[in-house]
């Protein structure tokens, strides 16, 4: 195997985009990305049984666009990698078997790559070597972290992460009790911006005394977060002014549930970098391309001295060239495949960057 | 003719057919929910042993169904995605066909006309399909469907989701544990293949629509 300058072919299929990335060591190739969103807007939120039967569709022919695209064929490729978790467990089967398949038939290599890891990894595609004393603050549909990244091939460790919605579901959530629409970040985010931030205060989750404790002696949430109770008071707000017969002010419940969302997050980031060492902050995730998150982020970095890195937002959301960038960050450091008998682990924990 | 068959309705389960419908060699898995794990090392298994490689196989054929979704989707997501990589034509059998041509055999030898092929769908309901056994061959009838062993008809009934019910349906006792199995899939496709029949598409015969329902109006918070 060409361990200096691997070709390596990714793909992911944790959530609602199928994705197929390849890459040559950091440089990428194509980015090939089929989402079935459009198939859960009626529902308001991603329902897994049809992201599952969208990546089976999906898979050959993205498969194929993305070999095109890169103009290289399955037997230059020098391995193999698939999300193997975290991530909805129909939805992770179809892409491990797809790969497992692809590596009995070509008879490469096969990594078992973690997708939260691998939303870090994709930084080095974008800006090169990935800096030291680096955290990574993830933000999307399906999750809400803070990881500390000292090695991003053996020794990534969860800081905190939410304990019941991702952010992006909280705007999912919020943005259908607003009568919003799906997906609802995008959503919120416009809207907010006619809207007054401090209309309304709503709750910051998980930020009482008891479960933040001091830097000490930290408490049982000290870096993590809730956005459920956060959802039910924007539901109490709009029926008040349901209730007392006025027009619900959307756009200052949708600025000010946005700031209550920010606010936490990356008040909390902060807190998790200044306390941990950290000096460089990558920010990844869908919800990345929140244009609130992305100032206060910007803002609050700045004000403690800690650099930011903002992958553009292709690289952001879910997509195979981000699980193509890790492993090929893991076979350049000699990592060994993870063969083709492992199972996908819906909650793969940080610490296993690969099987 | 080389012919490399996939089944993942039920159990997990692979073989390798010649062109008279001979097994060069099988692999099947008796549990139904760890597909994804054994499915591919299965695959790899019985090429090594036979001495086969990609290149030298004429066609694949996978199962699609009806089953359980995540498995049923593991077998079609391997096969498609091996006949892409080894650029081979790929094949859709519907899977109680494969408990059919045996099932077929066995009803003409008990002069049984028409019978029931039946799987266990979960949820308390069965796959089934009713089929005509023409001097010891299958033809489908009618089906599949996915319902309440209750509502099958009353006939003699061939497979595991028979088994499971022996109050409602008329099990057949050899057969009350029989699964689909890749092995007979492959026999069924054979046939087809080598008179240059069609086949099906590897769409899969998912029955059931998704889960999902669309939210209703806002629920009061206060
Ligand atoms: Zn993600």
């Amino acid at each position: 195997m060409n361990r200096s300058e691997p070709l390596v072919l990714g793909i992911e299929s944790s959530c609602d985009e199928t994705g197929v990335g390849i890459v040559r060591g950091d440089t990428l190739l194509t980015n090939t990305v089929s989402s079935s969103m459009e198939e859960h807007v009626r529902f308001g939120g991603v329902i897994p049984e049809i992201a599952s039967r969208a990546h089976l569709d999906a898979f050959v022919p993205t498969l194929q666009q993305a070999l095109d695209q890169a103009g290289v064929t399955l037997d230059e490729v020098d391995a193999l990698a698939v999300t193997s978790g975290p991530g909805l467990a129909g939805a992770l089967m179809v892409g491990v078997c797809a790969a497992k398949a692809l590596a009995v038939a070509t008879g490469k290599p096969l990594y078992a790559i973690n997708h939260l890891v691998a939303h870090v990894g994709v930084g080095l595609l974008d800006g090169g070597a990935l800096p030291e004393n680096l955290g990574a603050l993830l933000v999307s549909g399906g999750h809400t972290e803070i990881l500390r990244v000292k090695s991003i091939t053996d020794d990534v460790e969860l800081l905190g992460s939410t304990i019941d919605d991702a952010a992006g579901e909280a705007y999912d959530k919020v943005a259908r009790i607003l009568g919003l629409g799906y997906p609802g970040g995008p959503a919120i985010d416009k809207l907010a911006r006619e809207g007054n931030p401090k209309a309304i205060r709503f709750p910051r989750g998980l930020s009482q005394p008891k479960y933040m404790g001091t830097a000490e002696a930290p408490g049982p949430h000290r870096y993590d977060w809730s956005f459920s109770g956060l959802k039910t008071a924007v539901a109490r707000a709009v029926e008040q002014f349901e209730a007392a017969g006025q027009d619900v002010p959307v756009a200052d419940i949708a600025a000010s549930f946005q700031e209550a969302v920010v606010d936490v997050i990356t008040a909390k980031a902060m807190l998790a970098c200044t306390e941990n060492g950290i000096t460089n902050l990558l920010l990844g995730g869908g919800v990345a391309a929140n244009s609130r998150l992305r100032a206060l982020t910007e803002e609050r970095c700045a004000a403690h001295g800690i650099s930011l890195r903002v992958p553009p937002i292709s690289l952001c959301t879910d997509n195979g060239a981000m699980v193509a960038a890790l492993a090929s960050q893991i076979v350049m450091a000699g990592g060994e495949p993870s063969g083709i008998g492992f199972a996908p682990d819906s909650s793969m924990p940080v610490t296993s960057i690969h099987l | 003719m080389l012919i490399l068959s996939i089944d993942t309705s039920a159990i997990a389960s692979a073989a390798l057919l010649t062109g008279e419908g001979e097994t060069l060699q099988a692999f099947a898995t008796e549990d139904t929910r760890t597909h994804a794990e054994v499915l591919a090392p299965g695959i790899h298994g019985l090429l090594c042993a036979a001495g086969v490689s990609g290149a030298e196989l004429d066609a694949l054929v996978v199962g699609v169904g009806p089953g359980p979704f995540t498995g049923l989707r593991s077998g079609i997501a391997t096969a498609r995605a091996l006949a892409f990589a080894w650029n081979k034509p790929l094949h859709g059998v519907m899977s109680l066909d494969a408990i059919a041509v045996d099932a077929a055999l066995d009803a003409w030898r008990l002069g049984i006309d028409e019978f029931i092929v039946a799987t266990d769908a979960r949820r308390k309901e069965v796959y089934w399909a009713r089929y005509y056994s023409t001097g010891g061959t299958h033809q489908l009838i009618d089906g599949p469907h996915v319902s309440a062993p209750a509502d099958v008809p009353e006939l003699p009934a061939y497979g595991r989701g028979a088994g499971l019910y022996p109050e409602q349906l008329k099990a057949v006792p050899d057969f009350s544990g029989t699964q689909p199995t890749a092995e007979a899939l492959g026999r069924t496709a054979v046939v087809s293949l080598v008179r240059g029949l069609p086949l099906l598409e590897t769409t899969p015969l998912y029955l059931r629509e998704s889960d999902a329902k669309v939210p209703g109006p806002r629920k009061r918070a206060l």
